[in-house]
């Protein structure tokens, strides 16, 4: 069920409307079977897999949680009878044990995810390897399903899993309240990847009916949508016509595409975050924002932190901060330190934990190499940033850079180094990706972009105008937001004003979606993960 | 003053309400194709229910129907009270549901159904299916006709809400569509198209050799629920097949419908082959090289159809109704209007 679709319309309609009527306590239950039906709709076959992540990591956690209780209960009891290193000792005995619970549900839960995402890009690298090496022998590919929204409920309920090992959030007792969490259905598909600590305080709450909070989920819905159907679906058609003939969109035309496909992602994924979230607030719900104006960023790193922020954080809480504190990192910055100097040897372990962040990040986003020489371009240019730093800042100080126009450059340069680097995305190929990169370096085929030529991309002259109205759109609510909620300040206008606003962006949504018949219903970029 | 705070909340909401319900009817009658400038065929449906009807014969079917008879002629020259409920590549399972529609109205004497259509076992365009289902009014009949004409990637929801479907039309809106806003004008003459130039049948090419020559069984089963709904509301049904060279129409095609026609005692003409007796000419009764007849060739059908509905199934001349006369007298001025005006916008003379 797409979010653009009828059906799923219908479907959020129905569940809105039992969700006020039926007494609040049942609330969440009713959550639990719209989020299983939703996951239902979306293919039966799926739902094995979304039941055993939930119920593993629910036992792991429960035997975690009981483990500390228990160890509690056990030291309190025999407060003066052990020795301190009779405490020690057991406390690392119960460590251990909890240590074993997490590492199994971890491995089980990230190994299907593994299996099922990754089996075949492994079966290609084996077959490239043996065809390098002259052997004759082929693996054949799996037919493997890649359950929907996968990535996102595995690392939700492993970060819950790791957030009650670490002592952070309390266990949840009730399988089915853990199995909402895990499940419910509006962030299903593509985030926002929400933790247990923020999320429980709303999900398991009893939501009245308040007028506003639903008035402002529909209105976070509705520019979602515009974003998604007005911009990311009119806007998808040249971005594919170019990628689709790289032979006669080369130079000038990587360039368009780049730019085509920067807007096309930012409206697609940040129309489906605003959906998402807008359903969520209909119901009472509230979920972790997933964006702040990425495209105003003015350095990688900014980006990073603004663009997709709880993935960003999820690997920086799970994977970068546990992995610099670990115990062979520990022995890795020893020694680095020893044999490489201060300097040197203080980076490298950042850089290896941040590359092994970047690796995962890229093989998330997809499997293929592409992805990988993604995440690792990501990687390179924040490194070498970062090793920059003290140059900018003494290029700064001399050339006393700083004003607004230095401000702007820094945020276009961040952007057009974002589009460059999603070009390895786009094209899905790394060669490729290069040398179309290439030809934009060399290109001579200017003229294209005023002769024409981006009339034959499949978007008419209509097309292009409701594409820079809808950027400019875009911009300006991005401006606006700097200075507060601009829901909250269209709702302090007179209502004839509040009027027109929302209904002329519905009308707009409706006559200029890229919908129905003659548009082919393309899914969000992000329901892939 | 809590009271009067509540009627302002009201008002408000029903005004807005209003204004929302207001503009998206209005916008969806803008943006709806008004099928009266260029691609009239989607006109014909909605037509029939502005009509009186009380009709003896029902035409339904493609536009083998549609351009190849004129209920004027029948009118003129047998009495016979007939429409024409026929749309462009009309599917058989619309055919039988625009039966059902109609009998929702009327019960005919003759029901007139042209078997081209059984070529087809599922719809196969979606422009096909909305030039017949949008002229229905809202009925079971149409839910059905839409539940079983629609492809894939055809939704319900579209054809309650056309705006849905029509949603970006708004950049390719004409005069008319602002013009026949609330009110079309009538194209069709009781459902006939009218067409007077002559484009005389050329080398038309054989049929292409098919894999498999039976009509599918979705055709049949409506087929058979046509005539049994005929049995059951006592109504006669003719089969009929245009004498339109093209589409081809194979052997193997008629033999299927000569056997059916047998074994359940349905009249069958097969136009194809009576040219000597209905006098049909190819080099001056088509427009379109033998695709479908002119004024004359429609006329010289009608006449020969006519005959037969009035000496061998005995449908009545009511040519002696008053009211029914008046209606007629009316009509046949319109039909001679556009007649004249044709002949004078091809440049040519009545013959």
């Amino acid at each position: 069920m797409l979010f653009t679709s009828y059906g799923f319309l219908g479907f959020i309609a129905i569940v809105f409307v039992l969700y006020y009527l039926i007494p609040r306590k049942c609330q969440w239950g009713l959550l639990l079977a719209a989020s299983y039906l939703f996951y239902f709709f979306a293919g039966p076959e799926y739902l094995p897999y979304i039941l055993v992540t939930t119920v593993t990591v629910y036992i792991a956690a429960l035997r975690i949680g009981k483990n500390e209780e228990a160890q509690a209960v056990y030291l309190k009891a025999h407060k003066a009878d052990l020795s301190r290193e009779e405490k020690k000792a057991y406390k690392e005995t119960q460590k251990k044990i909890r240590r074993r619970w997490i590492l199994a549900a971890i491995l089980l839960n990230m190994g299907i995810l593994a299996v099922v995402k990754y089996t075949n890009f492994a079966i290609a690298n084996v077959n490239s390897l043996l065809g390098a090496l002259g052997r004759e022998g082929r693996l054949s590919f799996l037919d493997l399903a890649l359950p929907l929204g996968i990535s996102f409920y595995t690392f939700q309920a492993v970060g819950y899993l790791i957030d009650v090992y670490r002592g952070t959030v309390q266990v949840e007792r009730n399988l089915f309240r853990f199995a909402l969490f895990v499940s419910f259905f509006p962030q299903l598909v593509q985030g926002p990847i929400s933790r247990f600590g923020d999320l429980s305080e709303t999900l398991y709450k009893e939501h009245p009916f308040e007028g506003r909070t639903v008035s402002y989920g529909l209105q976070r819905m509705l520019f979602g949508y515009f974003k998604k159907m007005v911009i990311a679906d009119r806007i998808l058609v040249g971005v594919n016509a170019i990628i689709g003939d790289t032979g006669q969109y080369a130079g000038a035309y990587v360039l368009v595409g780049m730019l085509f496909y920067a807007l096309e992602l930012y409206a697609d994924f940040t129309g489906g975050i605003d959906i998402t979230i807008g359903i969520a607030e209909t119901l009472g719900i509230r979920l972790t924002e997933n964006f702040e104006r990425p495209y105003s960023s003015r350095s990688l790193k900014e980006f990073w932190r603004r663009w997709h922020i709880t993935m960003g954080t999820w690997f920086r809480d799970y994977i970068f901060y546990p992995l610099s504190v670990s115990r062979p990192m520990q022995k890795f910055t020893r020694f680095s330190r020893s044999h490489l100097g201060e300097t040197v040897g203080k980076r490298l372990p950042v850089y290896l934990a941040s590359f092994t962040v970047w690796f995962a990040t890229g093989i998330w986003h997809g499997a293929s190499w592409n992805f990988v020489v993604w995440g690792l371009g990501n990687w390179l240019v924040l490194m070498v940033s970062e090793s920059l730093e003290p140059v900018y800042e003494r290029f700064h100080r001399r050339f006393g850079a700083g004003g607004k126009c230095y401000h702007l450059f820094e945020v276009v340069r961040t952007f057009l180094l974002v589009a460059c680097l999603r070009l390895f995305d786009c094209y899905r190929s790394v060669p490729v990706t290069f040398q179309m990169f290439g030809s934009l370096l060399s290109a001579r085929n200017w003229n294209i972009l005023w002769d024409g030529s981006l009339l034959a991309l499949g978007l008419s002259a209509l097309d292009y105008g409701i594409l820079a109205l809808g950027a400019v759109a875009l911009v300006s609510v991005s401006l606006l937001g700097r200075r507060g909620s601009v829901r909250d300040r269209i709702a302090r206008k007179p209502y004839p004003v509040r009027f027109v606003v929302w209904y002329g962006l519905f009308l707009v949504v409706l006559l200029m979606g890229a919908y129905g018949i003659g548009y082919d219903a393309s899914q969000f970029i992000y329901n892939q993960f | 003053m809590e009271r009067k705070e509540k009627m302002r909340k009201i008002i408000k909401i029903a005004g807005s309400a209003l204004v929302v319900l207001v503009t998206l009817w209005l916008l969806q009658r803008l943006l709806i194709p008004k099928y009266v400038d260029d691609v009239v065929e989607g006109a014909f449906i909605a037509e029939y229910y502005g009509e009186e009807k009380d009709f003896d014969v029902i035409f339904i079917g493609d536009c083998e129907v549609y351009e190849n008879f004129s209920p004027a002629v029948l009118w003129q020259e047998y009495g016979i009270n007939s429409y024409i409920r026929g749309s462009a590549q009309q599917y058989i399972w619309q055919s039988y549901y625009l039966l059902e529609d109609t009998l929702r109205y009327e019960v005919p004497e003759v029901l007139v159904f042209n078997v081209l259509s059984l070529q087809y076992n599922e719809s196969q365009r979606e422009a096909y299916n909305r030039m017949t289902l949008e002229g229905m009014e809202w009925s079971l009949p149409k839910v059905k006709a839409i539940l079983a004409s629609m492809k894939p990637e055809e939704e319900f929801l579209d054809y309650v809400f056309p705006i849905l479907r029509y949603h970006s039309r708004w950049s390719e809106l004409t005069g008319a569509d602002v013009q026949y806003l609330f009110d079309k004008k009538q194209v069709s003459h009781n459902g006939y198209y009218m067409r007077v130039d002559v484009k005389a049948a050329g080398d038309v090419p054989g049929g292409r050799v098919l894999g498999d020559y039976n009509f599918g069984e979705k055709a049949w089963e409506y087929l058979d629920k046509m005539r049994k709904l005929c049995d059951e509301k006592g109504i006669q049904l003719v089969l009929v097949k245009a004498p339109s060279i093209y589409p081809y129409w194979y052997p193997e095609w008629e033999d299927q419908v000569e056997e059916y026609a047998a074994e359940h005692g349905l009249r069958y003409l097969n136009f194809l082959e009576l040219r000597e007796e209905t006098g049909i000419d190819y080099d001056t009764d088509t427009y379109d090289g033998g695709l479908h007849m002119n004024l004359s060739g429609a006329e010289k059908l009608s006449r020969y159809l006519g005959r037969m509905l009035s000496e061998e199934l005995g449908v009545p001349d009511r040519r002696g109704e008053e009211a029914l006369a008046g209606r007629w007298e009316a009509k046949l001025a319109a039909y001679e209007a556009e007649k004249q005006a044709q002949y004078a916008y091809y440049d040519m003379e009545e013959p």
